[in-house]
């Protein structure tokens, strides 16, 4: 363990600790508001544009490619927008046709870049599946300074994103801009998967977002506590999935998400009170309790 | 009980103003979902502080014509003022009460979490509620009769408690013109007392207070105005006026079910003194 322990590693480790976190936080938002889905058609779409970036600028130029994924998962959004407005298409048609169309569009343009003699390759391949290996140390402190700045938005807005999130007409008759916090809290989910793209890879960055909220919720009914314990399961799966992936050879990104499922099933089956375990017992529980008063205290009416 | 903020601030202004300008101005409101119009050219006026029911048949529009007083959508012709201003500019003076489905009920918050909501519109912005506003809101759900559930997640309350829990929010909102999408809906007759009481409280306090309701046989008792809504607004004014046999027809049409309320309904206005 303590020749992976390089400096480089601790650095990464930093970086996927605020990422997990981050996806934690805006995940539980994602899932509240009904828009897990949109998390995968975004991360989907991002691959045209990191492509394009990749074709424009080269892989040296890691916040380019980010940039290019959050343009086309914006355009990816532009359209879903013009499609539910204009046409009478389902959103869930329109999440499928954007995800699948710009995928296709992505994986086209990679086909195209593996035929060009250049160098670098790799780097595009890690935004699929999600590497840690080859970044550098400027990349993880983009990554890093990203999460932070997505994590501040969210606690400096949180009883406005609390708000919206739950009840945007009522928020609306308060005079609060539902619209635009609704956009922001779309914005920095598009963001969140942006931040974790090279990490987790566009095929599980979905699942990043969604498996610790619907973890955090088995922990708790209060919406703090849920954005505390899914960030935690983040920068847990975040950590041990790097670590796993470092000290394995594997891809990070699986290595992230099978952790991730890892403690989901953990919260399922012991989280106290809404663990299966724990509703088992209370259902033996109560079955004694309400037996004995209703038997003692009245008559059923023959 | 009182509905005082433990901080009053010139409680007298709103009714000292509601005397210069209506309080509630529609004027000529259309509206329409999908270019099919669900309003048609309502016009409804409210001077003086008054409980106003709003009754009509379902798919009549009443929660529409709410949401069209309240900017929450677009009127394709028409113009709604409140208190003589802009309803943007008078959100602070406005308290809401939406139809209970409206909202998602698994949502992680406690009963306390959505009474210090109403708080949040004088708050402003990235201000948390603090102790002033969880007292404020614990008062406001003693008014309800739920302080014993403020820990509670709103998903394990009964219909009526729920209905109560949003009724609480309003009051949080301190408000001085009130709408509310069927707050009756669902509770059992003790609530439904409880819930009268207070709206009665509240237009004691000067403040108006509007209330879809579907029960023919009390809106006599309950409201001293009333609106009768099917796509057109059908009549207006003074319950004792307007709540005629002929009114109730022309707005919910020849329906029996209806019909049979109906004759009870007046009956109780005659025996109501
Ligand atoms: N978002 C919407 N999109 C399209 N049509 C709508 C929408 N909301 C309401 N309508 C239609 O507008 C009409 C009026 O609806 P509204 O909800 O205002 O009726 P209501 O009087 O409140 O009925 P209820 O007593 O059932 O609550 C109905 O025909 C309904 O189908
Ligand atoms: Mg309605």
């Amino acid at each position: 363990m303590s020749e992976w322990l390089t400096y480089n590693s601790l650095i990464v480790l930093q970086g996927v600790t605020l990422l997990g976190a981050c996806s934690g936080v805006i995940g539980c938002f994602a899932v509240l508001r009904r828009r897990s889905l949109v998390g995968d058609a975004l991360a989907h779409s991002s691959l045209p544009g990191v492509c394009l970036a990749f074709l424009l600028v080269g892989e040296k130029h890691f916040w380019a490619m980010l940039l290019g994924a959050f343009l086309a998962g914006l355009i990816g959004l532009g359209i879903m927008a013009a499609l539910k407005r204009w046409t009478r298409i389902k959103e869930d048609a329109s999440i499928a046709i954007i995800l699948s169309t710009f995928f296709g569009a992505g994986v086209v343009l990679r086909s195209l870049i593996q035929q060009m003699p250049l160098s670098g390759r790799s780097g595009l391949d890690s935004f699929i599946f999600g590497q840690t290996a080859g970044m550098i140390e400027e990349d993880v402190h983009l990554i890093t300074a990203l999460s932070a700045g997505t994590l501040a938005i969210v606690a400096l807005c949180y009883k406005e994103f609390k708000l919206v999130a739950f009840d945007p007409e009522f928020a609306q008759v308060q005079g609060w801009p539902a619209r635009l916090l609704d956009f922001a809290l779309m914005l920095l989910l598009l963001g969140a998967v942006v931040i974790g793209l090279p990490a987790v890879g566009i095929l599980l960055m979905a699942a990043m977002l969604i498996i610790p909220a619907a973890a955090a919720r088995f922990w708790t009914r209060r919406l703090a506590w849920m954005l505390l314990i899914s960030a935690g399961i983040g920068m847990a799966s975040g950590i041990v999935g790097t670590y796993l992936s470092a000290t394995q050879g594997v891809a990070t990104g699986p290595c992230i998400i099978l952790v991730a499922a890892g403690l989901f099933l953990l919260s399922l089956g012991f989280a106290p009170k809404r663990g299966v375990i724990a509703q088992q017992l209370a259902r033996r529980r109560d079955r004694f309790r309400l037996e004995t008063p209703l038997g003692a205290g009245e008559e059923p009416a023959p | 009980m009182n509905l005082m903020h433990p901080t009053p601030a010139t409680p007298d202004l709103g009714s000292k103003l509601a005397v210069k300008a209506p309080i509630l101005d529609v004027h000529d409101v259309t509206v329409a979902y999908h270019r099919k119009p669900v309003l048609w050219d309502v016009d409804l006026t409210l001077t003086e502080p008054c409980l106003l029911g709003i009754i009509g048949p379902n798919g009549a529009g009443k929660s529409t014509l709410i949401k069209a007083m309240l900017g929450l959508v677009p009127l394709v012709s028409g113009s709604v003022r409140i208190f003589g201003q802009s309803v943007a500019s008078e959100r602070k003076r406005i308290g809401y009460v939406p139809q209970r489905e409206s909202v998602d009920w698994d949502f992680p918050v406690s009963v306390l979490d959505v009474v210090l909501m109403g708080t949040y519109g004088s708050l402003g912005w990235f201000r948390r509620p603090g102790a002033g506003e969880k007292a404020w809101a614990r008062q406001c759900l003693d008014m309800v009769g739920l302080r014993d559930l403020e820990g509670r997640q709103i998903g394990q309350l009964s219909g009526g408690q729920q209905q109560r829990t949003f009724l609480a929010r309003a009051i949080a909102q301190q408000a001085d013109l009130y709408f509310m999408d069927e707050p009756f809906a669902g509770v059992d007759a003790a609530t439904e007392g409880a819930i009268l009481a207070l709206l009665v409280q509240l237009r004691e306090q000067g403040k108006t207070v509007l209330v879809v309701h579907h029960d023919l046989r009390t809106v006599p008792v309950y409201f001293d105005q009333l609106a009768l809504l099917n796509v057109r607004l059908i009549a207006a004014g003074a319950t004792r006026s307007v709540f005629t046999e002929e009114n109730l027809r022309k707005t919910y049409g020849g329906r029996l079910a209806v019909l049979d309320t109906l004759g009870q309904a007046v009956e109780a206005q005659v025996r109501t003194p």
